[in-house]
């Protein structure tokens, strides 16, 4: 069984007792105690199924590497899926439950996959369930997604119950990695006076080298670490966090990290996490390395650990796995948990050495405790179901015959130890193979480069291929100096600590334990234990001819679990490339990406959720369209009013009201929104004249003039009432949506391709409040008000004044958007809402109404005016709605002018825009298209046009529309069909788009 | 005739730095050639500050002037003064060819101050705050979260920023989240 030891364990406090529960049964643990050693030491071995056939699985590794102790953590909105239990610190009232079992973790239906593994092989997906089709729908999906997966997603109607944010930082020298490397190479920059940003994933600095023993400067590891943070912590120069994960090397020194700030402390006040968004001049990767499985029969069984996981449980938490434990290794240093777990008083009975010539010091101290040691010899194969009972041995070369047995219930397992590559690789870092250590480690020679092209990634450590604890200190404090130096900093040479450990001798590849497994053994060869591939899937896979290990990773699903093959990614190349008959370096790699190990979502969005999940613009008016019944329309990011709904009224009642009454008494409309861009300088005449199809500069101050605004493809991309101020000065009307994109637009012009044109642009959209002031009491309640003379000879249509109404400062627009006598007055945005209340209380005894947007697009419809967006949509030009009088003849050029002489532009067959009326006075479906005679290759009906604008108008009692129509001003008075996607085919009569009052009499009073 | 309103009308929120929606303040966009004597001379008349180097801000009170672009410089005078401010300024510009125009309204502005306010600045802005990088006098043109903002350091190291008018509520609440009690990073 696994237990707690009664000594040991360096990161626990046993005089700190925490209660949690796992699947509902409540257990005991110590602080400090992550997750999995709690689960150990309540002897919970088993913590999970697998994937694809819910073998039971159980803790296999120590930290960020885990993939089989998988959890879901929390409940409702705290709930959280796929945690690792080995990444998980316990805290007070931890639940957890363990996934991918029904109806539960000691009894799974879903095991009875593992019966029919042999029609679940590699590819299996692409294989079994392509015929017949119909059953992939009703039989193969529900099944799989019944069957697979990994946690269940959270309730889809909670709410996480956290906040997260995001923190900009900057620095000269970014190190990842917060072991013995990262602390020495931290201490080389800081030295030099640069700045020192150190982070570190789990929650204690100097990583497994205190497990591991060996001494630096003559003392203990565990002093060095100590000593070496207080001196760090006394450093202006240099900030460290703990339960900070490098998560991301990106361009120009880019790099992502994710800090846990409440998950061990959930009843902290604060955000769950921050992502930290650095820039860093230079960048250290000291991530240490992760040791490999060995890939032998029974190699999941719950039980079989890594050996140096296995010394740290006991190490670090003071939790044996196992009371009988066998270790099996291709090299010295898993020696050195024979020697841990036998001087915390538990039975190591054999250490199977796959080298024929055994191991060099560390063997000889392990046979001095007594403990046998058997070269050359192997694992055939575990057995047990839930748990390690026995294993069997075989030579190292050979197929697995002539077994020796040893019953136990744990087995240590080392295959040698692969350097963490993934940060340095995320942003180009090459890699090469070192043969002796039998891994990939960073090339030196072949950085992640920056803007300037030298490299800005460098490596320290383990991650480096430094393994042993000399070489480790030396390299970290080489690779901190020349950081700090490429990031201007002052040389100094500071001196490596002298580390010394046990001499090792060389390791040997094992790639398949024994070297030639037959077929029995090999399809119980784990490579991804989460993902459930094994040996003989990958040996498939080369079989069926993948050579690409890209591929051969999708067929198989090798490395693309939560854990992307942290454990079984070399192994898995390695057999591949053995199958291949290619040497490994040949096959190479996956692609390493990030995140180093997944990160939340909601650190992803950071504060971007709730109120600010995206900003609202709200005009100076928006708090009384809130208070009077405001029914919100999304516009941009603006929030308009669609209607004033009354109380019980419906929106479409709302609407239909605001319509008759704007026609018939007198409405206002918030039209602060429209954008409002101030044009200035000598150039400007000739700069608007090249930015609208018609003629700006013959403008006359104090007039308006409405224009057109084309791309360089002719295309019509904003339209708006153009005003001259001064001589020199245009103020030019946008879209709402349009105000920040014309600005734009007009800009880049300006300082691209006119760049010597005197002209200035400003955006003073939001410096007034604009209320439009529409009906046939316009006139009346402004004159009531007071000040400016509004007659029709003071203030003609199409012209503007600046003076006061009612006190106000204002300019007062003569345009109309709705055929009505019309005003818009610009007011400051200080005072836009003391103005609309002096207007509401003036309007009273003219019936005024305030009216939404729709209203608006009523009005305007009824009246055939375009709108950017429904008569537009990017694809149509001016020619295309019957606005050739805008389009000036008299100017040699304007923007799309060219572009509109195009033969596919000129094309008379483009669809053009007509009035639509139905034939029973319905209304038209909106997008919908109209048909004509015929089919296309497709066996489609025709098509001829489709509705652009549709509305019912209760001005007219009937649903207007408006729509472009193929040769439609020559088709007048036609009926045509328009199938609505609602079953019915409505008929439309083809007439001309001016609906309501078409010689314009009401506006022209 | 009624007061003009701020875009909040005076709101606060104390947390790990107190936020506060400041009042009106009068702001001229001037745009022209800043090295242009007759600019720097009518910018100077109008505020009493000389011209600020690149993302430098010359403020005292409520008169100043803010870098904003190689052709751009932000005018801050007095909410009450800034018509006749303006028209001082243009009358000054003569003919030169340059543009001046009142912002004001188009405004919003706040003050974050406290032990932590540069960490709630940079929750929400890509710029390096820390203190060797950004002092009292330093201006930036930037963004908070989604949305665009400007802000300088003030002498006793509060932020003034300035963003537009309809996303004062959006950046309002920004910052109440920055602002949120244990959030402190504990590094600026």
């Amino acid at each position: 069984m696994s237990t707690r030891l009664s000594k040991l364990g360096r990161l626990i406090d046993r005089t700190k007792q925490v209660s949690f529960s796992f699947n509902g049964t409540t257990m005991r643990g110590f602080a400090g105690d992550t997750l999995a050693s709690a689960l150990l030491a309540n002897d919970q071995m088993m913590m999970g199924r697998s994937f694809k056939y819910h073998r039971p699985r159980g803790v296999v590794a120590s930290g960020a590497e885990e993939p089989n102790a998988l959890v879901g953590l929390g409940e409702g909105s705290r709930f959280e899926p796929n945690q690792r239990a080995t990444t998980t610190e316990l805290f007070e009232g931890l639940s957890a439950k363990s996934q991918n079992h029904w109806p539960n973790l000691d009894f799974d239906i879903g095991a009875v996959n593992t019966a029919f593994a042999r029609f679940l092989p590699a590819g299996f997906y692409y294989k079994m369930f392509i015929h017949p089709q119909p059953f992939w729908k009703h039989v193969y999906e529900p099944f799989i997604r019944k069957s697979a997966g990994l946690g269940k997603a959270p309730d889809a109607e909670t709410r996480d119950a956290d906040t997260y944010e995001h923190f900009y930082a900057f620095t000269d020298v970014l190190i990842i990695g917060g072991g013995v490397a990262g602390l020495q190479a931290a201490k080389a920059a800081a030295l030099t006076g640069v700045k020192v940003l150190l982070v570190e994933q789990t929650a204690h600095w100097g990583g497994r080298a205190p497990v591991d023993g060996g001494t630096i400067d003559e003392g203990p590891v565990d002093k060095f670490v100590e000593q070496i943070v207080s001196e760090l912590e006394t450093m202006d120069n240099v900030t460290m966090r703990l339960r900070c994960m490098g998560a991301g090397i990106y361009d120009h020194g880019y790099a992502l990290a994710y800090e846990r700030l409440t998950d061990h402390a959930p009843q902290v006040a604060g955000p769950r996490h921050r992502l930290w968004r650095i820039r860093a001049k230079q960048i250290v990767t000291a991530t240490g390395a992760i040791e490999r499985p060995l890939s032998f029969a029974g190699n999941d069984v719950p039980g079989v650990m890594l050996a140096s996981a296995m010394r740290d449980y006991v190490v670090n938490w003071g939790v044996t796995p196992g009371e009988r434990v066998v270790v099996a290794t291709n090299n010295d240093d898993a020696y050195r948990t024979a020697i841990t777990l036998k001087n915390a008083g538990v039975d190591v009975l054999r250490i199977l050495d796959a080298r024929a010539s055994g191991g060099g010091a560390l063997a000889d101290e392990v046979r001095a405790l007594g403990i046998r040691v058997d070269p050359g010899k192997a694992i055939a194969k575990v057995s047990g179901g839930k748990r390690v009972k026995k294993v069997s041995i075989c030579n190292q070369e050979g197929i697995g015959g002539a077994r020796d047995e040893v019953s136990c219930d744990a087995v240590a397992m080392s295959g040698g130890w692969s350097p963490v590559v993934h940060l340095w690789s995320h942003c180009g870092g090459k890699l090469i193979w070192d043969d002796a250590q039998a891994h990939f480690r960073p090339d030196p020679d072949r950085p992640p480069l920056g803007a300037d092209g030298a490299g800005f990634v460098s490596v320290a450590g383990a991650a480096n291929g430094a393994l042993a604890l000399g070489e480790t200190l030396s390299d970290a404090n080489a690779a901190g100096l020349a950081a700090a130096k490429a990031a201007g900093g002052k040389a100094k040479r500071p001196k490596a600590p002298l580390g010394e450990s046990a001499a090792e001798l060389p390791m040997e590849p094992v790639w398949l334990m024994p070297a030639n497994a037959d077929t029995p053994l090999r399809v119980k060869s784990w490579l991804d234990f989460q993902n459930d591939v094994k040996v003989s899937d990958v040996q498939l896979a080369a079989r069926e001819g993948y050579e690409s290990v890209e591929h051969t990773k999708r067929y198989t699903t090798l490395g693309m679990a939560t854990d992307q093959g942290k454990l079984s990614n070399i192994n898995g190349l390695a057999i591949l490339a053995d199958a291949l008959n290619a040497e490994i370096p040949q096959v190479g790699t996956t692609t390493f990406r990030p995140p180093y190990t997944p990160i939340s979502m909601g650190a992803i969005g950071g504060e971007a959720r709730g109120e600010v999940f995206q900003p609202i613009r709200r005009t100076p008016l928006h708090d009384w369209h809130d208070r009077n019944g405001a029914d919100w329309e999304p516009v941009g990011h603006w929030r308009r009013p669609y209607a004033y709904q009354l109380p019980g009224e419906s929106v479409e009642a709302a609407v239909n009201r605001e319509v008759k009454n704007t026609r018939e008494n007198l409405g206002l409309l918030d039209a602060s929104t429209l954008g409002k861009l101030i044009v200035k300088g000598p150039d400007a005449g000739r700069f608007l004249d090249m930015m609208y199809t018609n003629m700006m500069s013959t403008l006359k101050p104090g007039k308006c003039r409405y224009g057109l605004m084309c791309s360089e493809n002719g295309f019509l991309i904003d339209d708006g009432v153009v005003a001259r101020i001064d001589e020199d000065t245009w103020l030019c009307h946008t879209t709402t949506g349009g105000a920040e994109r014309i600005h734009a637009h007009m800009e880049e012009w300006l300082q691209t391709e006119w760049w010597d044109w005197k002209v200035y642009v400003a955006n003073v959209t939001e410096q007034y409040a604009q209320v439009a002031v529409v009906g046939p009491n316009a006139r009346k309640v402004l004159e009531k008000l007071g000040g400016m003379d509004v007659s029709k000879e003071a203030l003609p249509f199409m012209e503007w004044r600046d003076g006061q109404i009612g006190g106000f400062d204002c300019r007062a627009y003569r345009i109309s958007f709705s055929g009505e006598l019309s005003y818009e007055i610009a007011v400051a945005a200080s005072r836009g809402q003391a103005f609309w209340d002096a207007l509401t209380e003036a309007g009273k005894e003219f019936g005024v109404m305030p009216y939404g947007t729709e209203c608006l697009h009523i009005l305007r419809a009824e009246k055939g005016f375009i709108m950017i967006g429904d008569e537009t949509d990017g694809t149509v030009i001016p020619q295309d709605l019957g606005l050739h009088w805008a389009l000036s003849k008299k100017k040699e050029d304007y923007l799309g002018k060219r572009a509109q002489q195009r033969s596919h532009m000129a094309d008379p067959d483009r669809w053009k825009l007509v009035g639509l009326e139905t034939v029973d006075g319905s209304v038209l479906p909106d997008g919908a298209y109209a048909v004509g005679e015929g089919t296309n290759a497709n066996g489609q009906r025709n098509m001829i046009g489709r509705v652009t604008s549709t509305y019912y108008s209760a001005n007219l009692d009937r649903g207007i529309a408006m729509g472009l129509v193929k040769h439609g001003p020559d088709r007048m008075g036609e009926v045509i069909e328009i199938p609505g996607t609602d079953g019915k085919s409505y008929k439309a009569k083809i007439v001309d788009p001016v609906f309501f009052d078409k010689d314009g009499e009401k506006q022209n009073v | 005739m009624s007061e003009p309103i701020s875009a909040l009308n005076g709101a606060r929120y104390d947390g790990i730095a107190t936020i506060e929606e400041l009042g009106l303040q009068g702001m001229i966009t001037l745009r022209g050639d800043l090295d242009e004597k007759g600019l720097a001379k009518a910018a100077a008349a109008a505020t009493d500050q000389q011209m600020p180097g690149p993302r430098k801000a010359h403020v005292t009170d409520d008169s100043g002037l803010c870098w904003m672009s190689p052709d751009e410089v932000l005018v801050l005078v007095p909410y009450a003064e800034v018509e006749d401010k303006l028209a001082g300024m243009v009358k000054a510009l003569g003919n030169s060819h340059a543009l001046a125009v009142n912002v004001s309204d188009a405004r919003a502005v706040f003050r974050v101050s406290g032990t932590h306010a540069r960490e709630v600045v940079a929750k929400l802005a890509p710029v390096d705050l820390s203190d060797g990088a950004f002092k009292p006098g330093d201006f930036r043109r930037t963004r908070l979260a989604q949305v665009a903002a400007a802000f300088w350091m003030e002498e006793d190291g509060a932020f003034r920023i300035v963003c537009f008018r309809s996303v004062a509520d959006y950046v309002f609440k920004l910052l109440k989240v920055a602002a949120q009690p244990g959030s402190e990073v504990g590094v600026l």
